[in-house]
């Protein structure tokens, strides 16, 4: 019993200990645990007042208790007592008791309180650093109310003790980063900074640390700690390992200090002294050189001390990213260690090169550990390393290795963890696509990702995969054969159904030539799977069946045999059964030109950004994925570049989607989970048309608004749409121009004639009179006659002149079967369509939220949710509405805030944005402030309609 | 900045938890138990390094125990193993041959040796001299 013996023990304790480790069961041990707690609450309330040391013994085996996992409703009231005793080891106690049971009953804050205020005066350093510990572990935002201003005042006095300067250091920055609106330096930032001097090193240590998070909050106020952290940190590199006696370790001199100055020095860019700069390289060169030196201990303790710093300093180095010859020299260094025989090492460098990467004047260096990298991958034992050397190979690709990296890539999938296979599918995609020169091996690696880790392929990849042969008609033909050739595979994965599904649905026809993949072949190759497949897939090969028969009517008789079927045209899910049934009814009443029509090929996918990627950043957080942005100025191809970006698109922009499988509708809205604007009702509506030939609606002239608010935060759907007549809409947006593209699809067998076209702006009437017009908005006239079941398509040009509020209207006047129909809409132009996103930081956020705070300038709003509250649909809006929706700015992880400025031809409009969800009360509060009034309350209404 | 430190043995007892953000009971609970079973999987060959979380767990064994700190992805991996060593160093003196029924019989005193060398999840003293001084004179106070 190695505790008893020892000096100040409570006998006590020790005995219950013992009895409680002797206890056979958890039913002995309660049973124990319940006799004590007897007794202690006897004692407790007995009238003998109970002598210091058992109050304390008592409190200690509450605690004890506590720790196993039991819960304590009494004793708070001893353990505050033991507070105010004059002796160490009660005071301890208490205090320890408090901490770990930190209870927020009023009445005991103010005692504790109480007591802490009286230890912190005491000029009892023992006592005041009790105190202090107390406050740095509970934290609370009581506490701060009553010590913040006290703190830094124990900090900054010349008599203050060395240790207790410690323990306020830290205890001021747990009491700021809980209630920083509490803690305010002011008049003592300068003395707190200077405390990089210190002679004690350990208040260097204690202090640096609370310095560090200050300057991240204010740098401007922190900044001359940069020329104190640099001649602290060169004292110290140039130091002998004897020199700082009790702070060397291992004979490395103030490693963790070092490491401390070394990050502190992150938080701001080189220095602009060149004094000091110089300084400071020449410390980062001596941290270099002794890396190369020969180790003084063979201890892992010693070069584990030396390459903590080393590694900060590389750190430093990556951040300053303008210092070639260290950033080459770092590599170098980093590329000894990928063959070092730890494997904390290898880890290491492998993370820290994967930043290293991303620097233009490493780039090259890092590129030649190419095959060192590759080989950790295939033999690290350790997982995280061999997902490190993943994310290397990531980062170091390029065009002129990429084939090299993906290959080697798809070839570790096959053994890879399955808990990293998600993610190094995203990235082979990835890769694949920004590098593809030649799109046929584009083609052949996806087709190989679904073929090695088809469970892992996720639906982003194979949708990606789709729109870039939908969009490149150099590999459509190649991409049609090598789906084909690999739905030959006795078991192949339902992904490379799907794709073989649509693919050939699409370009069946290009290799129809070949006897070998005759469109009949085709067909039984696809439907020989269909039976293996779940509903989604098989409403999309039906789709593809319904495309055969368009494209090879040879197929038509078959393929009406296959959905005439029992199992098809009475299958038991309504979506399979619905297409089943109108495929059939469609292929065998319409006639070949309106089968033509509907059937169309699909029209390419409006370039955008790749989904995959947004998705791998959203697995990694930001930060995390360094993607190789090196070449992205110098790209072709440039499906990664695709322009604006600004939120879920629609599908059913033309009648040749009418037969679009819901599995592609989602193609387009991916990004989103909104819900789809018309997309599949439309396309049932559409074929009930074709049949029906229904008679006209009533022409309606009042201003139809329905559609605009669902296109406030996003660009394209289906504005508009009734018996006659669909409209859709694309946009695009770029500064305060806009250009949007109408399309106008008849949805009748008949012509539309004497169709005409205006479109007219707010304030345009009287613009010669008040001469403000706030939008220019120019079209060109189009065709007068729209045939039957034809779709024409109108271009806008707008330019934002100023802010505005009302939106442009579009009448439209034709003739259908000698009635003259008439239509006004509102456009979907609104003034958040001129946002330019703009990231800031929460500190810059929150400094500009003040400066916005003449009250005309603020708008707010509290509204019920008429939509969901899913945080990923928020987001959706959030992003589409234009602005940077920003993270860990505010402070409750519920809300979001935005940040954006809109362009206009004379000024420019800066926007923030807070919105705070009530998910119980189903409520929001939204809160707009913009440099100009009128925008903040036009938005304000915008918005508060969209969620 | 550390989020927590836990000190627990091969069976999952813990032998120190020490919280430096706030979580609930239940939370606590749960973060034992994963941190446990991430680390206790994991053989000599394997880094002293998990992903843990939106944070990371550094970690180092010393005969059936485990010393598990949790800090920021971003932080020193190996400042943070240096100083459990540092740690278990100070331990190892002011135990003398410090094993684990000592944790269990003085835990109010290993509380005392965290915070001489930890405060508010950051560094606060690294000199062993400094802080054994400090214990030593703590010991002799009544």
């Amino acid at each position: 019993m190695p505790a008893v013996s020892k000096g100040d023990g409570m006998r006590g304790l020790a005995v219950f200990i013992s009895d409680i480790r002797n206890c056979k069961s958890k039913e002995a041990e309660i049973k124990r645990i319940n006799k004590e707690l007897a007794n202690i609450r006897s004692k407790f309330k007995g009238d003998k007042a109970l002598d210091g040391y058992s109050k304390k013994k008592y409190v200690c085996k509450l605690l004890f208790i506590f720790l196993l996992g039991h819960d304590i409703d009494f004793g708070h009231m001893e353990a505050v007592n033991l507070l105010s005793s004059n002796k160490y080891t009660e005071k301890q106690i208490g205090y320890l008791f408090i901490s770990v049971l930190v209870n927020s009953n009023s009445e005991l804050i103010r005692l504790i309180n109480n007591a802490i205020k009286n230890d912190l005066s005491s000029r009892n350093p023992t006592f005041m650093c009790l105190a202090l510990h107390c406050i740095a572990n509970v934290g609370s935002r009581e506490m701060a109310e009553a010590f913040a201003s006290e703190i830094p005042r124990i900090l900054v006095a010349g008599d203050t003790m060395d240790s207790v300067k410690q323990s306020a250091a830290l205890c001021l920055l747990r009491l700021y980063k809980t209630s920083p609106d509490l803690v305010l330096m002011g008049e003592w930032t300068s003395r707190v900074v200077h405390l990089l001097n210190d002679q004690h090193m350990g208040v260097v240590t204690a202090a640096i640390s609370l310095i560090t998070c200050l300057s991240q909050k204010n740098p401007d106020e922190f900044k001359t700690c940069v020329s104190l952290a640099v001649s602290r940190l060169s004292r110290i590199v140039s130091s002998a390992s004897t020199d700082l006696q009790d702070y060397t370790y291992y004979f490395v001199p103030a490693p963790w200090l070092s490491c401390k100055l070394l990050r502190l020095l992150q938080c701001y860019p080189p220095p602009e002294d060149g004094a000091v700069k110089g300084r400071l390289v020449e410390c980062l060169e001596t941290i270099l050189n002794k890396a190369q030196e020969p180790p003084k201990s063979k201890k892992v303790q010693h070069s584990n001390a030396k390459n903590a710093i080393l590694f900060e300093a590389i750190s430093l180095i990556i951040h300053y990213d303008s210092e070639p010859n260290l950033l080459v020299r770092a590599c170098n260094q980093l590329g000894q260690f990928l063959q070092h025989r730890e494997t904390n090492l290898r880890y290491l460098a492998l993370e820290s090169m994967c930043t290293l990467a991303s620097s233009e004047f490493s780039h090259e260096a890092v590129k030649t550990h190419i095959e060192t990298v590759i080989n950790a991958l295939k033999t690290e034992r350790d997982v995280s390393v061999r997902q490190r050397a993943a994310d290397l190979l990531y980062a170091m690709c390029d065009r002129s290795n990429a084939k090299q990296i993906v290959a080697e890539m798809l070839s570790y999938l096959e053994t890879a963890d399955y808990s990293i296979r998600e993610e190094m599918v995203l990235k082979v995609a990835i890769l694949a696509e920004k590098y593809a020169v030649d799109y046929s091996w584009y083609v052949d690696t996806i087709l190989n990702l679904i073929r090695i880790a088809g469970d892992y392929v996720s639906e982003e990849v194979w949708y990606r995969v789709i729109q870039i042969v939908i969009n490149r008609d150099d590999v459509q033909g190649y991409a049609a054969k090598t789906v084909f050739e690999a739905l030959q595979a006795p078991a192949c994965h339902e992904n490379m159904v799907k794709v073989g599904g649509y693919i050939l649905g699409e370009f069946g026809n290009l290799i129809a030539g070949d006897p070998r993949s005759s469109p009949l072949v085709q067909f039984n190759l696809l439907h020989s799977k269909f039976h293996l497949c779940s509903v989604p897939t098989r409403a999309l090969l039906l789709s593809a069946y319904i495309k055969f028969i368009n494209l090879f009517p040879e197929t038509k008789a078959t393929i009406q045999e296959v959905l005439r079927c029992d199992s098809q045209i009475r299958n038991s899910d309504v979506e399979l059964q619905q297409r089943a049934v109108e495929y059939l009814k469609l292929s065998s009443i319409a006639s070949t030109d309106v089968l033509a029509t509907v059937l169309e090929e699909m029209p390419p996918f409006p370039e955008r950004e790749s989904s995959i990627l947004a998705k791998l950043k959203k697995k990694k957080g930001p930060g995390a994925v360094s993607v190789p942005d090196l070449e992205d100025g110098k790209r072709e191809g440039g499906e990664l570049n695709g322009g604006g970006e600004r939120g879920p698109d629609s599908a059913a922009m033309s009648a040749s989607n009418a037969s679009t499988p819901s599995p592609s509708a989602d193609l387009l809205g991916m990004r989103s989970a909104a819900p789809m604007s018309a997309a599949p009702t439309s396309a049932g509506s559409l074929l009930v048309d074709v049949f029906s030939e229904a008679g006209p609606a009533a022409p309606s002239a009042a201003v139809n608004d329905d559609g605009f608010l669902r296109f406030v935060c996003k660009n394209n759907g289906v504005l508009f749409e009734n018996q006659l007549l669909q409209i859709g809409i694309k946009s695009e947006y770029r500064q305060n121009l806009g250009r949007m593209y109408l399309f106008y699809g008849n949805k009748t067998s008949v012509q539309f004639a004497s169709f005409t076209t205006t479109v007219s702006c707010p304030g345009e009437l009287q613009s010669h009179i008040l001469s403000i017009l706030r939008l220019n908005v120019q079209t060109k006239p189009v065709e007068p006659v729209v045939e039957g079941g034809a779709q024409i398509q109108q271009v806008l040009n707008i330019e934002c002149l100023t802010d505005f509020s009302e939106a442009p209207l579009l009448n439209i006047k034709f003739r259908y079967g000698g009635a003259l129909q008439n239509l006004s809409l509102k456009l979907p132009v609104t003034i958040n369509k001129f946002f330019q996103p703009t990231e800031m930081t929460s500190h810059d956020f929150f400094q500009r939220w003040k400066q916005l705070s003449q009250p005309q300038q603020e708008a707010q709003k509290i509204f019920k949710a008429n939509h969901s509250m899913d945080t990923e649909v928020l987001k959706a809006k959030l992003l589409g509405l234009g602005t940077a929706l920003l993270d860990d700015v505010d402070p409750n992880p519920e809300n979001y805030v935005c940040a954006g400025v809109i362009q206009t031809k004379g000024q420019q409009v800066g926007c923030l944005l807070r919105l705070e969800p009530n998910g119980q009360a189903q409520m929001y509060r939204l809160t707009l402030r913009c440099s100009k009034d009128s925008v903040s309350l036009r938005l304000c209404e915008l918005l508060a309609q969209q969620f | 900045w550390i989020r927590f430190i836990l000190i627990q043995n091969r069976a999952g007892k813990t032998r120190l938890a020490k919280w430096y953000m706030q979580f609930d009971d239940d939370e606590k609970q749960k973060l034992i138990e994963e941190v446990h079973a991430v680390v206790t999987v994991r053989d000599a060959k394997h880094t002293n390094f998990v992903e843990f979380r939106n944070f990371k767990i550094i970690y180092r064994r010393y005969a059936g125990l485990y010393f598990c700190i949790c800090v920021d992805v971003t932080d020193n991996n190996l400042a943070y193993l240096e100083g459990i060593h540092n740690f278990v160093e100070v331990l190892n003196e002011y135990f003398h041959n410090v094993c684990e029924l000592d944790l269990v019989f003085n835990f109010y005193k290993v509380y005392t040796v965290v915070d001489e060398m930890f405060l508010a999840g950051e560094i606060r003293e690294t000199s062993q001299t400094k802080v054994l001084k400090q214990l030593l004179m703590l010991q002799s106070l009544e």
